[in-house]
């Protein structure tokens, strides 16, 4: 098996200025957080975020590297709107590629598959096809019982540069293991990007995984991995069950950062300026303490 | 007799007579009326919990400690799997509601640079098109209950009559419950009437907080009150009251 384990730095040093980065998770749930403030630290700019979104879009927004969101929604979940997202809506500073969710979900099957769409009824007659007029609608070319030809809109699939993910458990050569309620969409963000690069809270040893959880947890393989970051509270401050929840008071914090020049500053030289993980997490229990 | 408790119950006659289909009711007084139609008259219906799986039993609201008799496992990529399906009954909120039942949770003033981001489409759009969709809009006003909706995240039946069949097909809004009454599109155009007012409520003011042509019938009804053993399992889904803090008693 290849050892595959990487650095936040080395993954980062694989991402250009104007590539669009798949990020898994979903809202404030599982997100690779400590990859995205390192792309955050690395200064990249003109970048794309594809995403079921959340903290990764408000931050990436409110640090001017954002030029274009493709989502099926920001939030924070406990939050239902992303703060930062809201403003950058209301201020024009991003261009926004707003999908049902569910047609989101076709654009990652689309490019997990290689087809160039995946047909569905979601989008007719709402403002989705208005917002997005670059998107076509086709003509069955099959007919239904009454002859009729059935008009569907065709999600394009996601032209994904580079994936990250962030699982509980991972070995050096890729496998990764969820151990929470819910996959997400991450095994299709893995199979849709160029590369994918997947955090996780620690890396085991291959024959451990049994022991951690069921086969069924086992849902990304490592064909579809090309580097693997071991980051223990990785997806901090969004929720990473089994190993951690939310952290309600932090993300508290970072949402009243959106409002306030002053706040936001303190927030980025506190826990985005900052030369790694380890120093983030050194941060954060200082935080923690001063609470 | 609070105006919450009249709401919830008429949320939870919206799922009267569903069967073997996903309850999947969104928001506080929805969420609370659908599991009191599921512990009631809507028994064979399922329900998650809000997380990953279908729980059996009825959960108390925002409990997610509470214990759970799970059914089965609906990872949120199956429940877009159930959408498609079409084996669901969703109730959203809305921001803006149009005679024709479009509805808006996406953005006020268009969504190119919008005045107020709103949530977004959401699923909106793939609901409306693929089952049955009731609403719920905890506040009546000429705000909300509006001439035109600012963006379609779901579609009403003017648009899916411009649509035409066979994509309309399983377009379905059913009800429209706010804090002053209930609503159908049974209209032969399908346009919003008044099926029922909440007991105090009086017909002028639900005209004066709609900006729109309401369809009324001839002979005004009022919504039930809800019964003793209602009441005792809404406060057993909601022991802290929080229902009482999304609508008002006037």
């Amino acid at each position: 098996m290849p050892n595959k384990v990487l650095t936040e730095e080395e993954v980062v040093s694989e991402i250009q200025d104007g590539m669009t980065i798949g990020v898994g998770g979903w809202g404030s749930r599982r997100k690779p957080m400590s990859l995205i403030r390192a792309i955050i630290r690395a200064g990249l700019k003109d970048l794309t975020i594809v995403s079921y979104g959340g903290p990764e879009i408000g931050l990436l927004a409110a640090t001017g590297q954002l030029r274009r969101a493709v989502y099926g929604f920001v939030s924070l979940d406990s939050i239902p709107l992303e703060p930062h997202f809201r403003i950058a809506r209301q201020t024009g500073s991003i261009i926004a590629t707003e999908f049902d969710e569910g047609a989101f979900y076709l654009g990652l099957l689309a490019a997990s598959h290689r087809v160039p769409f995946y047909p569905t009824r979601a989008g007719l007659g709402s403002d989705m096809l208005k917002m997005n007029p670059e998107l076509k609608v086709i003509t069955s070319p099959y007919s239904d019982s009454d002859g009729q030809y059935e008009q569907l809109v065709a999600i394009p699939a996601f032209d994904i540069d580079v994936s990250l993910i962030h699982m509980n458990r991972a070995d050096k050569g890729g496998n990764g293991q969820f151990l929470g309620p819910d996959l997400f969409f991450d095994d299709l963000f893995a199979m849709a990007a160029r590369k994918t690069f997947m955090s996780c809270e620690s890396i085991i040893d291959t024959e451990d995984f049994l022991s951690h959880g069921s086969v069924h947890t086992l849902k990304i393989p490592r064909i579809f991995v090309d580097g693997v970051v071991e980051a223990p509270h990785g997806a901090h401050f969004t929720e990473c069950p089994p190993d951690y929840g939310r952290d309600e008071n932090f993300q508290k914090f970072y949402a009243s950062t959106a409002k306030n020049e002053e706040l936001w500053e303190q927030f980025k030289s506190r826990f985005l300026d900052l030369e790694s993980h380890s120093e983030y997490l050194k941060s954060l229990e200082s935080f923690r303490e001063s609470q | 007799m609070r105006r919450a408790d009249i709401c919830v119950v008429q949320i939870a006659e919206c799922f009267r007579n569903d069967a073997d289909i996903l309850c999947n009711p969104i928001g506080i007084s929805p969420i609370i009326g659908g599991r009191l139609a599921k512990a009631t008259f809507a028994n064979e219906v399922v329900m998650t919990d809000a997380v990953s799986v279908l729980a059996a039993n009825i959960i108390p609201l925002g409990d997610s400690n509470a214990e759970r008799v799970i059914e089965s496992y609906v990872p949120y990529r199956t429940i877009f799997d159930i959408v498609w399906s079409g084996r669901r009954h969703v109730m959203m909120g809305a921001t803006q509601i149009d005679q024709f039942g479009n509805q808006n949770i996406a953005a006020i003033g268009g969504y190119e640079k919008p005045k107020a981001q709103l949530l977004g489409l959401r699923g909106a759009p793939g609901n409306l098109i693929n089952h049955r969709t009731s609403y719920w809009v905890p506040k009546h006003s000429k705000r909300s209950f509006v001439a035109n909706v600012d963006v379609v995240s779901g579609p009403g039946y003017d648009k899916m009559k411009t649509l035409g069949a066979p994509g309309n097909r399983f377009h379905d809004v059913y009800r429209v419950v706010s804090n002053l009454g209930v609503f159908d599109f049974s209209t032969p155009d399908s346009r919003m009437r008044l099926v029922s007012m909440h007991p105090g409520v009086e017909i002028e003011q639900i005209l004066e907080n709609t900006d729109f042509e309401l369809e009324v019938p001839e002979k005004l009804l009022e919504s039930r009150l809800p019964t003793e053993s209602e009441i005792e399992i809404i406060q057993l889904i909601d022991p802290k009251g929080v229902r009482y803090s999304e609508v008002d008693d006037e």
